[in-house]
């Protein structure tokens, strides 16, 4: 049988694989999906019920709980291929790393970050954010979370070698985190405010942009290093 | 250029090289720092609104200068070091990071010293302040990386991935920072024809500038020493030296 070998043949099947074990093992996309709803949900009860309070801090309760819970999912990124030798292949093979990274990404966004995207209107209901915010939020979050998954994954490539890399994974990687959010809830801010938030969209697309292009590229380096 | 470079390195041909500059890196931070701090701490002229007070801007700028300086010849040591494969320049990021990092809390404090009387509070989230905290925690990813390694070599290599990822986001957070909020004033030295500091307590200022510069470098180069020998600790060179000495 003649096998067909090509990039995006690569791509797809690194990319199915990973969608596929997630899907038989549920916890890992319900999980946390249910940490980021309990989180948005410690809120209300730590700074009080007021609607009007909750609506003021809507998109940066969001946002920050979108942060921590696509923290979750990054640990296991690489761990399991680590631990089982697959990474090692997916170096040694003649295809090159940063594609079968980049699937691995794409992977990860499918499992954590798109069922938060479409989850985000009943947490914005929940959080009596107004319906002018809502679109804007959807949006950010859209672009805002693969660029997430990106640099996440950077910094999962650097610790997968470590023992108790989850910790010293979460210090590297939130402070680079620093400038989505920044963005995004100023996004989700002038949207409320009814003035045209599209600039701050620009932003967050070109910094996905560039992510998607130099991202595999430190996190294949960082993967060579770990496995080495 | 690489005929120039290549033979440092050779960790020896390196460890000297430090030996020859050290000195000099020495004396332009204790003469320029001295000179810097009597001038400005003690002879140049209060402001006319903050009085003396004002007087930390000798400190603050020059550690806020180099924490950033610092940070810059960081990655480019990462950079040479992934590109060519340079165990010393692997070598020369862990060297500079902890003392960035110092310079970096050395602004953060003495800032915040500054802001207590002139702002009212010892924090603000305001953007300069804010991207700064965010470099001293990209100091302390680099160095708990490299530290978090058993294997040395690997952990190198990782601290430099993890630099030069942050020398891209530097920009990005600080721009981020400088639209989403600010109360820091803007830079008087740098438009250097038309000053907006006056030239009694510019003169003393840079001379800090150079003096705290100095420091850094010296500091880097003592400690560059340090892990140089540690690890070349088994070779011949080591031993030699460590028995003359």
């Amino acid at each position: 049988m003649k096998v067909e070998h090509s990039y995006w043949h690569l791509f797809v099947a690194v990319y199915r694989k990973d969608v596929t074990l997630a899907f038989r093992q549920r916890a890992e996309i319900v999980n946390p999906l249910l940490f980021f709803l309990i989180v948005i949900s410690l809120f209300p009860l730590a700074i009080g019920p007021e609607p009007a309070l909750l609506g003021r801090m809507a998109a940066g309760i969001i946002w920050v709980a979108a942060l921590l819970s696509t923290m979750l999912g990054l640990d296991k990124l690489f761990r399991d291929d680590y631990a089982d030798g697959s990474l090692e292949q997916m170096i040694a093979s003649p295809y090159p790393v940063s594609l079968s990274v980049l699937a691995k990404v794409a992977a990860h966004w499918t499992i954590t970050g798109l069922p938060m995207v479409l989850m985000a209107p009943l947490f914005a209901l929940l959080m009596n954010l107004d319906s002018q915010a809502l679109g804007a939020t959807i949006l950010t979050l859209l672009i805002g979370t693969p660029l997430l998954s990106f640099i996440g994954a950077i910094g999962a490539a650097l610790t997968v070698g470590l023992q108790k890399g989850g910790i010293l994974m979460s210090l590297l990687v939130l402070p680079l985190y620093i400038p989505v959010l920044i963005f995004a809830t100023s996004a989700i801010d002038t949207a409320s405010m009814s003035v045209a938030y599209g600039g701050q969209l620009a932003i967050l697309g070109a910094m996905l942009a560039v992510a998607i292009v130099t991202a595999p590229i430190a996190i294949s380096s960082a993967l060579r290093v770990s496995v080495s | 250029m690489w005929k120039w470079l290549h033979p440092y390195a050779k960790a020896e041909r390196a460890y000297k090289l430090c030996n020859t500059l050290l000195p000099y890196f020495v004396t332009v931070t204790a003469v320029c720092i001295a000179v810097g701090w009597i001038w400005g701490l003690a002879f140049a002229p209060a402001d006319y609104q903050q009085k003396d007070s004002y007087r930390i801007i000798f400190i603050h700028v020059p550690s806020a200068i180099l924490s950033m300086g610092a940070y810059s010849s960081m990655a480019i040591a990462a950079i040479v070091a992934l590109v060519w494969q340079l165990r010393n320049a692997e070598l020369a990021v862990i060297a500079i990071a902890p003392v960035g990092a110092a310079m970096t809390a050395i602004a953060l404090i003495t800032g915040a010293a500054w802001g207590k009387p002139m702002w009212g509070a010892w924090w603000v989230w305001d953007a300069r302040l804010t991207s700064e905290l965010i470099l001293l925690f990209l100091y302390f990813g680099v160095l708990s990386l490299y530290h978090a390694f058993e294997d040395k070599k690997s952990g190198g290599r990782a601290a430099c991935i993890l630099a030069i990822v942050g020398v891209i986001n530097l920009p990005i957070i600080h721009f981020s920072v400088e639209w989403w909020n600010t109360l820091h004033q803007g830079s008087t030295i740098t438009k250097f024809d038309t000053s907006a500091i006056d030239s009694s307590m510019l003169w003393p200022l840079l001379i800090n500038i150079l003096g705290f510069a100095a420091f850094v470098g010296a500091l880097s180069l003592v400690r560059l020493k340090n892990e140089i020998l540690q690890v070349e600790k088994h070779r011949p060179w080591v031993r030699q030296l460590v028995s003359r000495g």
